[in-house]
């Protein structure tokens, strides 16, 4: 084993993957499941009953203190003015450009204490960015090392976990077969779900609930697939902190009528118009996509696979805004090969078409 | 999905994870359960086009599943005289039969005296047991 692989970090939920047959895979530091029987099984098991994926490399940060909302209105692109106790937000921590240092939700717990759930990668440089611009009476904590998130999305999922029905993006405190979580009505898969978070020493608890309820155990590959389908970007891939939130199709997580950092310049570029959008699109000819592929010489691919649920290439890439319209023709270089795909409206698959 | 891990032994095998049935000067040729087992469920055979030729250790097409592209290396040299329209449509027929239904082309051999280079059974899975 190499030395880049034995730094790797393990979630609690280390053994209970390798018990489950997953193959692991490095993914932003951490040695996580990228999948257990396969991802087309995994993916078509989440569109149509339900699974389960550990989610414990993820980043929580809470911030505190009388002036916790004050700080985050002027560093989150999101208006948390109209989140009340309960209530959670997708939203942005931008830079003075208005590109994306992180894509994150905020919980409200109250209005003196957020938990913000960070990705894996960005975990350190939201932290940090935060705490550099931490104010009197707010205080940034990175909690990650203290929870278990695990995300349990599908149709069946709310009522295979006894749930009651609730509004998307709030969340609330309950007991799972034993285990104190708190339940968010959140996801990355497009599927109704919750994500479920945990004090780490819980972690195996709730697997072992979640799974003893039926739920089949997904990796990162059939997460990607299906964040994919439905269009929600991934930092690192369709947005960082050189793409702009107004080009990558983010503006309206953007409340440009209150200040935080880089909203000089994302209303310059609302006004302007960006010279570049990210759109979606599916491939015409037999091919798929991949991160980093020419798209007419003037365009790339950010990201790219193969929809299990449409059985065909799908991407997310920039083109100019000529090209950003539903229905226009791409062409792709597949490793020196031309191939056609159209630009269609976000998202690529959608429960209600199916 | 897949058959259990198997590498009959009336093939000749490349280390690049290839395999070839040879019978006179013609041969068919495909992927090792090693191949498709790293690779995972097979969405696509970017397949050539039948009578192009192939040169040993060379690839010759590219098999993909979701999260990767693999180039498939040719074991040994020769033109094509055949591709398997089931592994095109069906990309994973690959990963279910990878010595059957999921053969990849048939070739005519420029140069049999190639084989003798290849490995039998027993040296790939020798070569296998040290990946």
């Amino acid at each position: 084993m190499d030395a880049a692989v034995a730094d790797l970090r393990r979630t609690p939920l280390y053994e209970r993957h390798l018990g489950a047959g997953a193959r692991m895979v490095p993914f932003a530091g951490w040695e996580m499941p990228v999948s257990y029987d396969g991802v087309i099984a995994e993916h078509l098991a989440v569109r149509s009953t339900w699974g389960v994926f550990d989610v414990s490399h993820m980043g929580q940060l809470h911030v505190e203190g009388p002036n916790a909302t004050e700080l985050l209105q002027s560093l989150l692109s999101n208006d948390l003015g109209r989140l009340t106790d309960g209530d959670a937000q997708y939203t942005l921590l931008t830079n003075e450009r208005g590109g994306v240092v992180d894509d994150l939700i905020a919980y409200r717990i109250t209005v003196h204490h957020y938990l913000l759930v960070v990705n894996a990668g960005n975990r350190a440089a939201a932290f940090a960015w935060i705490k550099e611009r931490e104010i009197r009476g707010s205080e940034v904590r990175d909690a990650s090392d203290d929870y278990a998130l695990l995300a349990a999305q599908g149709p069946e999922s709310i009522a295979r976990l006894g749930l009651a029905d609730a509004p998307t993006f709030t969340h609330t405190m309950a007991e799972l077969d034993g285990v104190e979580v708190m339940v968010c009505r959140t996801g990355y898969t497009g599927e109704p779900g919750v994500e479920l978070m945990c004090a780490a020493e819980d972690a195996t608890l709730l697997w072992d609930a979640v799974v003893g309820r039926g739920a089949r155990p997904c990796g990162l590959g059939a997460r990607d697939t299906l964040r994919l389908e439905v269009c929600y970007p991934l930092h690192g891939n369709d947005i960082d902190e050189t793409t702009d939130a107004i080009s990558a199709g983010l503006g309206w997580t953007c409340a440009l009528d209150k200040n935080f950092t880089g909203a000089p310049a994302l209303r310059r570029i609302r006004q302007e118009g960006p010279a570049r959008r990210l759109v979606a699109f599916v491939m015409e000819d037999k091919a798929i996509p991949r991160q980093g592929m020419s798209i007419d010489d003037s365009g790339d691919v950010t990201s790219g696979t193969h929809s299990p649920s449409l059985d065909v290439g799908i991407g997310l890439g920039y083109v100019p805004v000529a090209s950003a319209v539903p229905g226009e023709q791409l062409t792709i270089d597949v490793r020196g090969k031309p191939r056609r795909a159209r630009v269609v409206k976000k998202p690529i698959y959608s429960r209600e078409d199916s | 999905m897949a058959q259990a891990e198997s590498y009959p032994d009336d093939l000749r095998y490349h280390h690049a994870h290839d395999w070839a049935r040879v019978d006179g000067d013609e041969a068919v040729l495909g992927v090792t359960w090693f191949a498709q087992d790293a690779l995972g469920e097979l969405v696509h055979f970017e397949a050539p086009s039948a009578g192009g030729t192939l040169a040993k250790d060379q690839p010759y097409a590219e098999v993909e599943s979701v999260k990767a592209v693999s180039d498939v290396i040719a074991p040994l040299s020769g033109e094509i005289l055949e591709v398997n329209q089931k592994a095109i449509a069906e990309p994973e027929t690959v990963n279910d039969d990878p010595y059957g239904d999921g053969w990849l082309v048939r070739i005519r051999l420029t140069d049999p005296s190639e084989v003798a280079g290849l490995m039998d059974a027993d040296a790939y899975r020798a070569h296998v047991s040290e990946q």
